[in-house]
């Protein structure tokens, strides 16, 4: 086990310089100089400063050397100053990351659960009305664009029916309350945003599982299970879905990618001050080193994220374990 | 590409789902068709009064949006653009996809190393992430969007072509190609890529889908070409009235919606059709 | 009476097709510490009569029609699915063919069996962990305290099968069924599985109920056999009886038999006999065997009914009846 964290994190290491070069060759390709953008947008006019940030950036210097240096400063996780927080970069990102984790966690959470059970449903009842209506559902939210989900769930459970709020993730007048009225706060905020971004990935884990259950159901082990004389959904529950969730780990490694992708989007329906508010702000102002650094941040995320699931999947699956 | 063999047809026909999938395809291929028929002056321009809805004035089927622009023309137009992006992405996507692919599946040895490192690369840079960064370093155009598009779109496709090339590699025809003296860029691109191909034509109408869903959210933050009649961009701007009129952001977003869904269904379908025994990708 | 009887057992398959007959009136009867083999070609409805006796029937399509299956007094084609929930595994258990895919593979052993001991014993924790192993020792696993908590895929086939064997006896049921349970296996360990069935068998006085195609499995391990062709028993009797003076043609034919009815079929595979199984959508009327039969003639156009030639002996077969068995033999 720890081998494999070994070899595995030994395997990231070429990933991540290979971003942070991508990250470099676009810096690169950038129109015009980059710090001119920069400076422009940070209103830096004293020629000194600017030559200070040249000599900062490296800009004086071959490609090569600043491309070293470049990557010597990520690795030191420094992904350089942001003027329009006045912080560093890392600062400023970390500062956003907890709101998307947790919108991104709720979210996946939501996606398991209704994902799988839906699957596991559709599958044990399949060909029937359950599995066409729960696969109509599944068809319908993976193609459904997560942001004009979220509008529509607004229209209707924060506009007409007023259960929810509009947008943000704590009520300006709850500041002063106890930890569980702001956990709770906090939910009441997500609920809308985490089902924006949960369901077109609940869908695309019950097209998964539906599929992956129906083959798994149709193995000996189970044909055993009922041998034994256990009931239908124990055998499905104990034997079949402990199977069949094998693919749904290893999805959701592939897909944390997306996730965090999408969480930008969902974040800017609901004034979600995370990562993706954050994203959105940089790009539209040209804040270049806080979008890059997000881009490789991100990247690093997921990296590590795939990492765990590898770990994960060794526990789950005992055939892996043996190798 | 449905119509090269009657058999192929018949197959992808059973799929009632497919067809109807093919059914909603046609109708956008013939609005986007028709547009310039139908709405021939711009469809960004102003012709009638603000936030009127749907329904009420046959002039707009669909309503006006929040400064009175006809939303059905912007709908039609806005097919346009949606189809261009999301044909185009998936075409840079499937080129890239496959030459890699393609090649890492060929030689092999370090080729092959080289190149899925690379391509695991892409794999763990969040796809909007990096779209978000090209627009924002190189400008929202349309062409900048479907070739950021096509960049983060063509791993799964690479993936798939290397396999279906490291399977076919040894084969009894191309060893007889390689035992005639056949050059190596002719049994690739005579013998072994047509045989690669049909799963890949699969991934490739996905990845219209998913294209079209990234050009929509571009779209739909606002950093795309603001001259471009855009169903992503229409659902953003509609979002501030949503307490007054939220069928400003409704309608083009079910047109999102149904789109994607149709490439989903054809794609499906044609994954049935093409190959029965590659399913669940 | 005790142990397994059939009685005109019949399962049909509802396609859409229409309805298709997989078993017909098919009778058996396993007493207790007795062995019947069921032997026939694949697809001649073997496992389908077990998995009929489990109720473990793919449903839908195939559902028991009629028959019953008694066992001890209780009609099993009759109990709703909540009770044979209670009997599946404690008065009934099965093996399979596959001893490799027909364990959980993300489950240790030790779960597995204890699974079992759960369900119809109530042991749990440190008990049902002991009686684990004392099974495991029972089917003969070297080091069985160590191998509770293996998974299935670091054992062998033989192995597993005796972990499989472990489950089915864990409850000690009245009835076995084994469904080819050697056929996946190597010969040597084909041996030691069958002996460890047989152990078993005499000490716990289970009837087992053995599906094979291996004559010389039969020849090995059963009192009777019954012989299956297209969702019927066409001849049924003693092994030795049956070996020996086989009546049905296909018995004759599956056997390879001599004239002098020697035993050199004994230790053979299924010979082949020209033509194939027909499909349950194409039978013949009447006899299903006819259109490969050589002695087939006018009345087999009608269903022979399954007739007792000798005690105990039965044949379906127009050719047979009446026929002493020698000059049966002959006629082939």
């Amino acid at each position: 086990m720890l081998r494999l964290l070994r070899r595995r994190l030994l395997q990231g290491v070429p990933l991540i310089l290979g971003v942070i070069v991508m990250n470099f060759l676009l810096i690169q390709a950038a129109p015009g100089s980059f710090l001119d953008v920069m400076s422009a947008e940070s209103q830096v006019s004293d020629p000194a400063l600017l030559e200070q940030l040249r000599i900062t950036y490296g800009m004086d210097q071959p490609v090569w050397l600043q491309l070293l240096k470049y990557i010597w400063s990520v690795a030191r996780l420094d992904f350089g100053f942001s003027y329009r927080q006045n912080m560093a970069v890392l600062d400023v990102i970390m500062a956003s990351l907890p709101a998307t984790l947790v919108l991104m966690l709720a979210s996946l959470a939501i996606a398991l659960l209704l994902g799988v059970a839906a699957g596991v449903v559709a599958a044990v009842k399949v060909n029937t009305v359950w599995d066409n209506l729960l696969s109509f559902l599944a068809v319908l939210f993976f193609a459904a664009p997560s942001f004009w989900l979220g509008i529509m769930l607004t229209v209707l459970f924060a506009v007409k029916l007023g259960w929810v709020p509009v947008g943000g993730m704590m009520s300006i007048t709850a500041t002063n309350e106890g930890t569980l009225a702001t956990v709770l706060d906090v939910l009441h905020h997500l609920a809308l945003p985490a089902m924006a971004l949960g369901l077109f990935y609940a869908a695309v884990y019950a097209r998964v599982m539906r599929a992956t259950m129906l083959e798994v159901l149709s193995l000996d082990f189970i044909r055993t299970a009922r041998a034994k004389g256990l009931g239908r959904w124990r055998v499905v529950l104990a034997h079949g879905l402990r199977n069949a969730l094998l693919p749904i780990v290893t999805l959701f490694g592939l897909q944390f990618g997306t996730v965090l992708g999408g969480s930008i989007v969902v974040e800017t329906v609901f004034s979600w001050p995370g990562l993706g508010s954050l994203m959105l702000d940089s790009v539209s102002s040209r804040n270049y080193p806080v979008v890059l650094g997000v881009l490789v941040f991100s990247s690093i995320v997921v990296i590590l994220v795939n990492i765990a699931v590898d770990l994960a999947y060794l526990r789950l699956d005992p055939r892996i374990r043996a190798r | 590409m449905a119509g090269g063999t009657p058999g192929l047809f018949r197959r992808f026909a059973r799929n009632r789902a497919a067809l109807l999938g093919l059914v909603i395809l046609l109708v956008v291929v013939g609005l986007a068709l028709a547009a310039p028929t139908l709405y021939p002056r711009n469809p960004l321009r102003i012709v009638g009064p603000a936030e009127l809805w749907p329904l009420q004035d046959p002039r707009f089927p669909l309503g006006t949006d929040s400064i009175g622009r006809n939303i059905a023309a912007i709908i039609a137009h806005g097919a346009r653009a949606t189809l261009l992006i999301g044909i185009f992405a998936s075409l840079t996507a499937t080129l890239i996809g496959v030459t890699i692919g393609a090649a890492a599946g060929w030689f092999g040895g370090w080729v092959d190393e080289l190149l899925m490192r690379l391509t695991e690369m892409f794999q763990v840079v969040p796809g909007l992430v990096f779209v978000l960064t090209i627009v924002s370093i190189l400008g929202g155009t349309v062409e900048n969007i479907t070739i950021a598009v096509g960049v983060v779109s063509w791993t799964g496709i690479a993936r798939l072509t290397r396999a279906e090339f490291l399977t076919l590699r040894d084969r009894e025809f191309v060893q007889a190609c390689r035992a005639m003296g056949m050059p190596d860029w002719r049994i690739v691109l005579a013998e072994v890529l047509p045989n690669a191909l049909p799963p890949v034509i699969v991934l490739s109408s996905l990845a219209v889908a998913s294209a079209i869903l990234f050009e929509s959210a571009v779209s739909f933050l606002g950093l795309g070409d603001p001259q471009v009649a855009s169903w992503g961009r229409l659902v953003g701007e509609g979002r501030t009235l949503i307490r007054s009129s939220w069928y400003i952001s409704a309608v083009p977003g079910v047109a999102i919606m149904l789109m994607v869904l149709a490439l989903n269904l054809i794609g499906d379908g044609l994954n049935d059709a093409l190959n029965p025994k590659l399913r669940n990708r | 009476m005790s142990g397994l009887e059939v009685r005109g057992l019949s399962v049909a398959l509802f396609t859409r097709a229409g309805v298709l007959p997989a078993l017909s009136g098919v009778s058996l009867r396993v007493p207790p510490g007795r062995t019947l083999a069921l032997v026939g070609e694949s697809g001649c409805g073997k496992s389908m009569t077990a998995l009929a006796i489990m109720r473990l029937l793919p449903e839908p399509p195939a559902r028991i029609v009629a028959g019953q299956v008694m066992l001890d007094g209780v009609d099993l084609a009759a109990l709703p699915e909540r009770r044979m929930l209670a009997v599946r595994g404690k008065a009934v258990s099965m093996i399979f063919q596959d001893p490799m895919s027909s364990l959980n593979p993300v489950a240790t052993v030790g779960e597995q069996i204890v699974e079992v001991l759960r369900r119809h014993e109530g042991l749990g924790g440190r008990a049902a962990r002991q009686r684990a192993v004392e099974l495991l020792e029972l089917v003969g696993i070297p080091d069985a305290a160590a191998r509770l908590d293996e998974y299935p895929h670091r054992l062998s086939g033989g192995m597993c099968q005796r972990v499989m064997i472990a489950i089915a006896i864990a409850c000690r049921p009245a009835l076995l069924v084994a469904d080819e349970p050697t056929t996946a296996l190597d010969v040597t360990v084909q041996a030691q599985i069958l002996e460890l069935l047989q152990r078993l068998q005499a000490e716990t006085g289970m009837a087992l109920l053995l599906i094979t195609h291996d004559l010389g499995v039969v020849a090995e391990m059963a009192d009777e056999v019954a012989v299956m062709y297209a969702g019927r028993i066409v001849e049924q009797g003693p092994v030795d009886a049956v070996f020996d003076a086989p009546l049905h043609p296909y018995t004759r034919g599956l056997i390879g038999a001599t004239p002098s009815g020697g035993t050199a079929g004994r230790h053979a595979r299924l010979a082949d006999i020209p033509g194939s199984v027909p499909g349950l959508a194409e039978l013949p009327a009447g006899c299903a065997f006819a259109p490969r039969c050589p002695l087939a003639f006018g009345a087999c156009g009608a269903q022979p009914a399954l007739l007792a030639q000798a005690p105990g002996h039965v044949v379906a077969c127009f050719a047979a009846e009446g026929v002493p068995a020698d000059a049966a033999a002959a006629g082939a």
